[in-house]
């Protein structure tokens, strides 16, 4: 038991000895080794080709003005082609599972002699869920992470991070958590793990709890259909895509801002400390392998994650299915919930039924927007005929009209629901990730309630705003 | 190398690389374990991915891999298992991938640690390896990127950077598969212990830095008999490692100790690790 205990005291005797040198003593002679090993081993050939295609890139990509330009123009085409490029085969996706394979489903049902119970769980619940989730999600996800990713590949990231580090730094944060803030533009509870590449315990900690404000894969869909019908709906037709591919930059830009803003919020008040300096390598550019690049991205990442919205949308559309047939004092349990949260939702210039949907939404943000329509369309005035519990695939412009005619929405609504969507608890899969990470319910907690309480102060000032102009 | 030579290597039988098969995740008790370490950025998952057949998501930014990947191959009959380590610039710093970078190499115990090099940042990526070579001497180097610095007008001497490292240097350009038969046949020399290495230690030390490390070490053998690395261990403990420290509070230092025979059938890893 005592016998290792005599090297502990020796090494503390002798570091007393050596004095505070010694680690930078260890570091130069490494670095001494290394140096005279390399200088040993490399030659270079006279006619050195000069990486100057680099250098000239490197030099407008991390440009202090035209750096953030081209940011902006970059993440603009990429949210342009996605939006453009979902349309059709998202409706191909609804019409057939939807439309056709959704009433196949109910006449075999039929057939079997399936009581409409059993039938309306599985097929209205648990298989409408589903379904729309894939016909929702599939095709963006298929558009945009082969681009993101070939942006990747190419070298594009580290420079966007590069930028970013000096708005990091002026924050009192890490300049690296603009890598892990990139990963969760992916999804936040990856991002949250990719912030072990930061090293003080307080920058990690700043980047672990504002990662939520970048936007996952999750809300993508929700803040491009919402931009799509109520922001590009008010533009003339021919530019509407440009201003809806705008809109979501524009939420995606905020959650860039409030990332900073809460960074410096946090390191000023709560976190206190100065931000450490570390190096952050510029990688050469390098082609993409775009083949490779579509494999990996449309196998790994688009499936992945899809499978994921699946296996949380599939009980979820249990759920919402039983709670809004389940009838207790004279109304179902989500007609309850959205009574008891509409006087709330009204004051954010939301309303109970969205509320709900974010509530049932928990495990999973992509099922916020079909929660909603079939709420809307149950509790609300039965005008176009839904049944309870059931969720409506309705393309863009039947969307807008359930949400206007039965939703009683406006403007307000659409855009706040944006910005809710961006600005609210974290997913159920990265609040345990959090928690795993920091093993601490105090930050866990925090990171659930701090964007939350930013959502309902956003949302509630612009319905002030409203109402005063 | 042009494609003419390419097609000649193939035919011959030093090239072997059909006696590689791509096991993917599927690894049963593996005969060997090989830790791929290196620089962020340098090309690791790209080899992982090339010797596992896995499309472990490669991205050109560093800090892409902050947890460990796992796969494994077959080669000449043996089974290997591949963990694909956080790629760190050091491991004397204090941030979670580097821990779990070095937790790895340590108390994982690899057979054979592959270190990949970036050939056109040679000097930088020595730090790192020369810091593994103090921990691990069963160590093989996989000079990567030899065409990217061909094109920059850089040469690099790999039979001399191998003289001096006291380890094998394989010249790599793991994108276009270059060099993976080699690695694979020195991956296999070093495991089976075909080649002694004879690792490059630090030195350059001044005096009576290197007396107090000379004194630490003579102690630490004698408490801790056959310990591999009680070098390294000394090194850590006059810089104040808690981890290092910890393991000694905890009698885990003797796990250090590696038993060849064993090696491979059971792996203690630190259950952060396991993300």
């Amino acid at each position: 038991m005592s016998a290792p205990l005599p090297i502990l005291e020796k090494a503390q005797r002798l570091r007393a000895e050596l004095g505070e040198d010694y680690h930078d003593k260890l570091m130069e002679a490494l670095y001494a080794d290394a140096a005279q090993i390399a200088e040993s081993s490399v030659s270079r050939s006279s006619q050195h080709v000069s990486p100057s295609f680099d250098r000239a890139l490197d030099r407008a990509l991390t440009h202090p003005v035209g750096g953030f330009l081209t940011m902006g123009m970059m993440f603009f085409i990429v949210f342009w082609i996605t939006i453009t490029g979902a349309n059709i085969p998202s409706r191909i996706l609804g019409d057939l599972l939807l439309g056709s394979l959704y009433t196949v489903l109910h006449g075999i049902a039929a057939a079997l002699g399936m009581s409409p119970w059993l039938s309306g769980l599985l097929i209205d619940g648990v298989y409408l869920a589903t379904a729309w989730v894939v016909s929702v999600m599939l095709p963006p996800m298929a558009i945009f992470f082969p681009l993101f990713t070939l942006l990747e590949d190419f070298g594009y990231l580290p420079r966007v991070a590069f930028n970013l580090d000096r708005l990091f730094a002026a924050a009192g944060a890490h300049g690296k958590q603009s890598l892990s803030m990139m990963m969760g533009f992916g999804c936040n509870a990856a991002g949250v793990i990719a912030t072990r590449i930061i090293d003080s315990p307080r920058e990690r900690l700043i980047a672990t709890l504002t990662n939520n404000f970048s936007i996952c894969n999750g809300r993508w869909p929700t803040l491009i259909l919402i931009g799509t019908i109520f922001i590009g709906g008010t533009a003339p037709p021919v530019l509407a895509s440009l201003v809806a591919a705008l809109s979501v930059v524009a939420v995606a830009g905020l959650g860039i801002i409030m990332t900073l803003l809460v960074s410096w919020g946090l390191s000023k008040t709560w976190l206190k400390g100065v931000p450490s300096v570390f190096s952050l390598e510029l990688p050469p550019y390098r082609p993409p392998q775009i083949l490779r690049t579509l494999y990996t991205s449309v196998i790994d990442r688009t499936l992945i994650v899809l499978w994921r919205a699946l296996m949380m949308a599939a009980p979820a559309g249990a759920v919402i299915w039983l709670t809004s047939n389940i009838i207790i004092g004279g109304d179902s349990i989500a007609g309850h919930m959205v009574n008891l949260l509409n006087p709330l939702g009204l004051l954010l210039g939301l309303n109970g039924v969205i509320l709900t949907a974010y509530i049932v939404a928990i495990p999973a943000n992509e099922i916020v927007i079909p929660t909603i329509l079939m709420l809307t369309l149950t509790l609300g005035r039965n005008i176009v005929g839904a049944q309870s519990g059931v969720m409506l695939e309705l393309d863009e412009g039947q969307v807008y009209t359930v949400l206007t005619q039965v939703g009683g929405w406006t403007l307000l609504t659409a855009v706040n629901l944006m910005l809710f969507s961006l600005l609210h608890n974290p997913c159920s899969t990265t609040l345990l990730t959090i928690w795993h990470e920091t093993r601490s319910r105090k930050w866990t907690l925090v990171a659930a309630l701090l964007p939350l309480g930013l959502g309902v102060l956003a949302t509630f000032t612009t319905t002030l705003l409203t109402a005063v102009f | 190398m042009t494609a003419q030579t390419v097609k000649l290597c193939e035919t011959c039988p030093a090239y072997d690389a059909s006696a590689l098969k791509r096991l993917g995740v599927k690894v049963g008790a593996a005969d060997y374990v090989v830790a791929l370490a290196g620089n962020p950025n340098t090309g690791k998952s790209t080899i992982f991915n090339a010797l596992t057949g896995l499309r472990q998501h490669v991205g050109n930014w560093p800090g892409k891999t902050v947890a460990r990947a796992e796969g494994g191959c077959d080669y000449n009959g043996r089974q290997y298992r591949l963990i694909d380590l956080p790629g760190t610039y050091s491991l004397l710093s204090t941030s979670v991938d580097e821990e779990i970078a070095r937790d790895f190499i340590l108390f994982g115990k690899p057979d054979v640690t592959i270190v990949v090099v970036d050939s056109t940042r040679l000097e930088r990526n020595l730090n790192l390896t020369l810091q593994i070579l103090e921990i691990t001497d069963r160590v093989v180097v996989a000079l990567n990127l030899i065409d990217e610095a061909q094109r920059h007008g850089i040469q690099v001497d790999a039979r001399h950077l191998s003289r001096r490292l006291g380890v094998p240097v394989i010249p790599m350009a793991a994108r276009r598969l270059q060099g993976i038969p080699e690695l694979l046949q020195a991956v296999e020399q070093v495991a089976k212990g075909l080649y002694a290495t004879r690792p490059h230690r630090i030195h350059q030390f001044g005096a009576k830095l290197e007396r107090a490390l000379n004194g630490l070490i003579a102690q630490i053998e004698q408490e801790y008999p056959g310990l591999p690395n009680a070098r390294w261990v000394a090194l850590r403990l006059l810089d104040a490692d808690a981890s290092i420290e910890q393991a000694i509070r905890e009698h885990r230092l003797g796990d250090l100790n590696r038993d060849v025979e064993a090696s491979g059938t059971e792996k203690a890893v630190p259950a952060e690790v396991v993300a």
